[in-house]
């Protein structure tokens, strides 16, 4: 491996070597069978709270706003991150909130006992 | 906190530890969402996750160094829970789709700013700037002189590419789904529009191409990936129809996860990798899910606005086949009230006509009366995948008689009166029986297979894909006119008063 010359290489594991390429590139293959196989057991009648739930974890982006913070220069760079910070943080609060809101609406079919109905079996 | 204590919390054993714990989180979440009694814990584990996850990354060492790095931060995650709360506390069941849409072209931007200040990083540290002619097609073999390191050259301009379209793709696709555009296609005439397209495509793999060969130009990486993509992105989905809106919301979310997991790479980050590759599954899947429903290639609907186009051909083909029987509500209830089995298949119709209280109390009054009620709930009834059942959970309508198609279909040769409220080319047995029918072939709710039929309807127009529907001609069929809503709320009265 070349030294580090790359100030991003560096900063990623506190001046440890990165993580092969190579290693990445399996946990990336090896996640998309993962998210296969989980999300095809999710019926239909989930589809909307999983697509508003994924909004929520494609948010994951913020990490990458707040990794490259520390070490932008300039004004541009910095109002890039910034932005892309909020969008991040809009994904996931938003996603994870949303998604509870609409999960939440979600009742068995129950003798009917009026109001407060909520999480029986 | 000890200094010690500190000291541990930097290390980068920890870091990796938390972000293991944070993606098993997410998947074990995911796995949650099997089934709607485990989905909102699921949900919730989700959430730890990631909160996991964004808390290890801020306790790395050096992780605010610069000036103003803490402002900045709390100012980035200040903006985006200003707008994300009451965004999510606010918004309409019925607005769903837009708002999935927006989200989903929020993280894609994301993606496309943190690939750019990626390539601005590259770049201040080489110093020199020397662009070898005929490099770009050596990439792989010659690229040891470039100053990107390999993982950041290839994923980061894919991420800049895919976030780019999935932005303003999906602003296209808010526009449309908020009706600030208009929903029907807007193209060039003729094949000039994928002309168009491809050669955009042409455009930004070429710039990629030059940009990973070395060339170290930023106003290329501006102009050539991210303008030109944000182009692409808009060309690719003003010409698709608004039929077509869940292929297109489900196919923008896997775009965008599939950029996010590139920057994971790129930056050499697990959970991102992992996250980032959960949605782009779930997009997919999602996306071949609906294109099957609506008996469309997903090439074929990106290629070009089919939706709303294939007017054409539904000419006279109903039209001959007879008259259409208009009926009362008081005639409908008295059938509905002495039926053993009232399906009723709700289409998007009913969504617009806000009538998803009304129908619940319809179904509880009949239920009242001893009849037993199932909904049958196409794929793409509503605006994306999964829509209605949402919208008839809010109504508080028990998701145990919410029936997907495949399973209420067989139902129909029991049912003695299937309600169809809103919905039209669900329910079009032309799919089944009309090879020319330019919806042939796509799987329908057999309503026509039930001993009667009621179709509300507010007037004889045709439905998304301007098809007219034979079903509405059939002896067995009789129409109900007027607002969804109203009729709906007749119908309770009256079955009520019998």
């Amino acid at each position: 491996m070349t030294p580090i010359q790359f100030s991003h290489v560096a900063r990623l594991v506190g001046g440890a070597s990165p993580t092969p390429l190579v290693i990445d590139i399996a946990i990336l293959v090896l996640a998309g069978f993962v998210g296969y196989t989980v999300i095809s057991k999710v019926p239909n009648t989930l589809h909307t709270p999983l697509m508003s739930g994924t909004n929520a974890i494609h948010g994951v982006v913020v990490l990458g706003g707040l990794i490259l913070m520390a070490e932008s220069s300039g004004w541009l760079e910095k109002v890039l991150l910034v932005i892309a910070v909020a969008f991040g943080t809009i994904n996931v609060i938003g996603g994870f909130l949303v998604t509870d809101r609409m999960l939440g609406m979600f009742k068995p079919k129950e003798p009917p006992k009026g109001e407060g109905a909520e999480e029986s079996k | 906190m000890t200094a010690l204590g500190t000291v541990f919390l930097q290390t980068t054993n920890f870091t990796d530890a938390a972000y293991i714990v944070a993606f098993m989180l997410l998947i074990y979440g995911m796995t949650g969402l099997t089934g709607p009694r485990t989905a909102v814990r699921g949900n919730k584990i989700a959430a730890l996750g990631m909160a996991i996850a964004v808390v290890a990354t801020l306790l790395r060492k050096g992780e605010f160094n610069g000036s103003g790095t803490v402002w900045l931060i709390i100012l980035g995650v200040a903006i985006g829970t200003a707008i994300g709360i009451p965004a999510a506390r606010n918004v309409k069941m019925t607005a769903i789709p837009q708002m999935v849409a927006l989200f989903n072209g929020v993280g894609g931007g994301a993606v496309a700013l943190i690939a750019w200040v990626e390539y601005r990083h590259a770049f201040a540290s080489a110093g020199t700037s020397v662009v070898i002619p005929g490099r770009a097609f050596g990439l792989v073999l010659f690229r040891a002189a470039s100053p990107w390191p390999l993982r950041v050259e290839i994923f980061e301009l894919f991420g800049a590419i895919v976030g780019s379209i999935s932005f303003w793709g999906s602003g296209i696709a808010f526009g449309k789904l908020q009706e600030i555009l208009p929903g029907r296609p807007i193209k060039l005439p003729g094949r000039s529009q994928s002309v168009l397209n491809l050669g955009l495509l042409v455009i930004v793999i070429a710039s990629a191409v030059a940009l990973a060969a070395g060339t170290h130009s930023q106003a290329l990486f501006i102009l050539g990936i991210l303008v030109v993509s944000a182009i692409l992105g808009n060309t690719i989905v003003l010409p698709i129809g608004g039929a077509d809106m869940p292929v297109v919301i489900s196919l923008l979310n896997a775009f965008t996860g599939l950029s996010a997991a590139a920057t994971g790479v790129a930056l050499d980050n697990p959970v991102m990798i992992v996250a980032g590759m959960i949605v782009g599954a779930s997009g997919t899947i999602l996306t071949n899910l609906m294109a099957k429903a609506m008996n469309r290639s997903v090439p074929a609907i990106v290629a070009g606005g089919f939706g709303g186009t294939v007017a054409a051909p539904a000419g006279q083909a109903g039209a001959a086949g007879g008259t259409v029987r208009s009926t009362s509500a008081q005639d409908v209830a008295i059938q509905l009230a002495y039926a053993r089995q009232v399906v009723i298949a709700p289409g998007y119709g009913l969504a617009v006509a806000q009538a998803q209280h009304a129908v619940r109390e319809l179904e509880k009054a009949l239920e009242a009366k001893g009849v037993v009620v199932k909904y049958a709930i196409h794929p793409v009834a509503g605006r994306m995948p999964g829509h209605m059942n949402v919208l008839l959970a809010e109504a508080d309508v028990p998701y145990d008689l919410l029936r997907e198609m495949d399973d209420i279909n067989p139902e129909f040769g029991r049912t003695d009166v299937t309600l169809v409220i809103g919905a039209n080319d669900v329910t079009n047995p032309a799919a089944n029986t009309d090879p020319g029918s330019p919806i042939y072939g796509m799987p329908i709710l057999e309503v026509d297979k039930s001993a009667a039929v009621v179709v509300l309807k507010r007037s004889m127009a045709s439905g998304f894909a301007g098809i007219d529907n034979p079903l509405f001609y059939e002896p067995k069929t009789s129409m109900l006119f007027g607002d969804a809503k109203a009729s709906v709320t007749d119908l309770t009265a009256e079955v009520r008063a019998l």
